[in-house]
């Protein structure tokens, strides 16, 4: 086991480890232990996300990428351990304590998980009707404004099914952020698209982070893109865990690290164990 | 092999989280139906999705169902000299146990299995997590509409229900038997009576639809996030359904009296 400061390669062995949670973390994980029916995702897993950085977390299927983005929206609960959220503990958190947290995060998931009933204007505008804090005529205002900013104009009476995979993931990031929130998550966000979509996505999700100043966590099998874009990087292997800046990333002399980004992370194995 | 005492223990205990389970989530509803907003939009698509479309189902099995009463009625009836009692046969057939019964049960088939598999879905693709990561209760927005909705179509299906198969009944009776139809009537209009018979239906109409709403979104809610999920709560939507509103069929009739 080692501990380095934050601006330097923290590698953590898989048993129970002291924690290394820097002050400007918004988002840390501390000693987390998350098991899926028999398989252990996390044993003890600590690590956390800068503010107004963009993190992004890499590992093969099955390592527990997304299990980490649902912790933090308190969707799932660890078995134990501490997620913490701007220094509130989310999994210690009422019904209402989570909904008022809740709205500094947005999420954009892996499919979208739009409501495939509703259009795409009904879809984005839903987060501010439901907030009943503007008229109807702020609310289109405010939802043409930002999807004229991800790039989907004429889509206004659109179903979700009607929409390709770049348009479906532009219009979900639309939905995510009209808020405004603090964080934003994302669950494979590149998946399922094209080179030029990936690119659109990649500088839309930048473009965000500079603007609003978000803290984003991205969790990609898409290495090339994720580290052109990451501030901060963890990376799960295994029970193993590497958390860094890019550049500290591809410099490492861990074998097994060195092969995951040249190789990706096609050849890994589901991780957990039972 | 696990031991059979620890196997009976670990059903009973599965059954009792399950009751309280589905306590939980009728309290939810409830909750959500007694605080703003009140989501009419919402229930008047769902009214539309779950009762309209139902129309043409719910017309033609009532019709078969009073063309049958009709004509089993008749032959049974003509061997007593009793022809003339056929309307009362009919109505009180369908009005005190077949019309709600039936429509209970094709409401189960059709909107109740629709439902179940429209909540599932919105599981499986992370539709309701979604609503949770923007703050709204998928309780409140996707749950409580499609309850309330079945709720309030079930007495108007059975309503329905029951026209059609009087009509279906007087087609036989009187069309293609050549009854009497002015003793059709009278012998309805007479045996009918609004306390003991239609307030009786509409009662449980209204249980057959509480229990429906409340069986078909729970079995959605709670599946598992697979297709083999969804098709499971769909199922089982339907087979509880079913076997609960015979149960209860059976206990409103007996408290109610005859």
């Amino acid at each position: 086991m080692a501990e380095k400061s934050d601006s330097t390669l923290q590698v953590t062995g898989s048993r129970p480890v002291v924690p290394l949670i820097p002050a400007n973390n918004y988002i840390s994980l501390d000693r987390v232990r998350m098991v899926y029916e028999n398989r252990c995702v996390f044993d003890s897993l600590s690590c956390g996300f800068p503010r107004g950085r963009v993190s992004v977390v890499l590992g093969g299927s099955g390592s527990g990428k997304s299990t980490i983005l649902r912790l933090i929206g308190g969707l799932i609960r660890p078995l134990a351990g501490v997620v913490t959220v701007d220094g509130q503990n989310v999994g210690r958190l009422s019904y209402h304590g989570l909904n008022v947290l809740r709205r500094k995060l947005g999420m954009v998931f892996q499919g979208g998980a739009l409501l495939d009933s509703y259009t795409v204007f009904e879809n984005v505008a839903l987060p501010l009707r439901e907030q009943r804090l503007q008229s109807e005529r702020e609310i289109a205002g405010a939802v043409h404004e930002i999807l004229s900013a991800v790039g989907v104009s004429d889509a206004d009476d659109l179903l979700p099914g009607e929409l390709s995979g770049g348009m479906l993931r532009r219009v979900a990031l639309a939905r995510a952020i009209i808020r405004k929130p603090e964080v934003l998550l994302c669950d494979e966000p590149f998946s399922g698209l094209d080179p030029i979509s990936i690119r659109r996505m990649e500088a839309l999700l930048v473009q965000i982070n500079r603007e609003f100043g978000m803290t984003m966590i991205v969790v990609s099998h898409d290495i090339p893109s994720t580290m052109r874009m990451a501030d901060h990087v963890l990376l799960l292997l295994g029970a193993r865990i590497w958390e860094g800046s890019p550049a500290e990333m591809r410099r490492s002399d861990d074998a097994e690290a060195a092969e995951f980004f040249r190789d990706g992370p096609e050849r890994l194995q589901p991780q957990g164990k039972s | 092999m696990a031991n059979p005492v620890s196997h009976v223990g670990y059903r009973a205990i599965r059954f009792v989280q399950e009751l309280g389970s589905i306590a939980a989530f009728t309290v939810d509803i409830a909750r959500t139906a007694l605080t703003p907003p009140v989501r009419f939009a919402a229930f008047v698509r769902e009214l539309h999705k779950l009762g309209v479309r139902s129309l043409l189902i719910i017309c033609v099995c009532g019709l078969a169902v009073g063309m049958v009463l009709g004509l089993q009625g008749h032959h049974t009836l003509v061997r007593f000299g009793a022809q003339r009692s056929l309307g009362a046969v009919v109505g009180l057939s369908l009005i005190r146990e077949l019309g709600p019964v039936l429509t209970a049960l094709l409401v189960a088939g059709r909107a109740g299995s629709a439902t179940a598999a429209e909540i599932g879905s919105m599981v499986v693709t992370e539709q309701l997590n979604g609503l949770r990561m923007l703050s709204i209760d998928p309780v409140s927005l996707v749950i409580k509409p499609k309850a309330a909705a079945m709720l309030v179509v079930t007495p108007l299906l059975t309503a329905l229900f029951i026209a059609c198969g009087l009509y279906g009944g007087y087609l036989v009776g009187v069309g293609l038997l050549a009854g009497d139809p002015g003793s059709y009537m009278s012998s309805l209009r007479s045996a009918v009576n609004f306390h003991n018979d239609i307030e009786c239906c509409m009662l449980k109409s209204a249980v057959f639809g509480l229990l429906l709403g409340l069986i078909a979104t729970y079995r959605g809610y709670t599946s598992a996030p697979t297709a083999e999920g969804v098709s499971a709560a769909t199922t089982s939507s339907v087979v509880i359904s079913s076997v609960t509103v015979l149960l209860t069929d059976y206990v409103i009739t007996a408290l109610w009296g005859i």
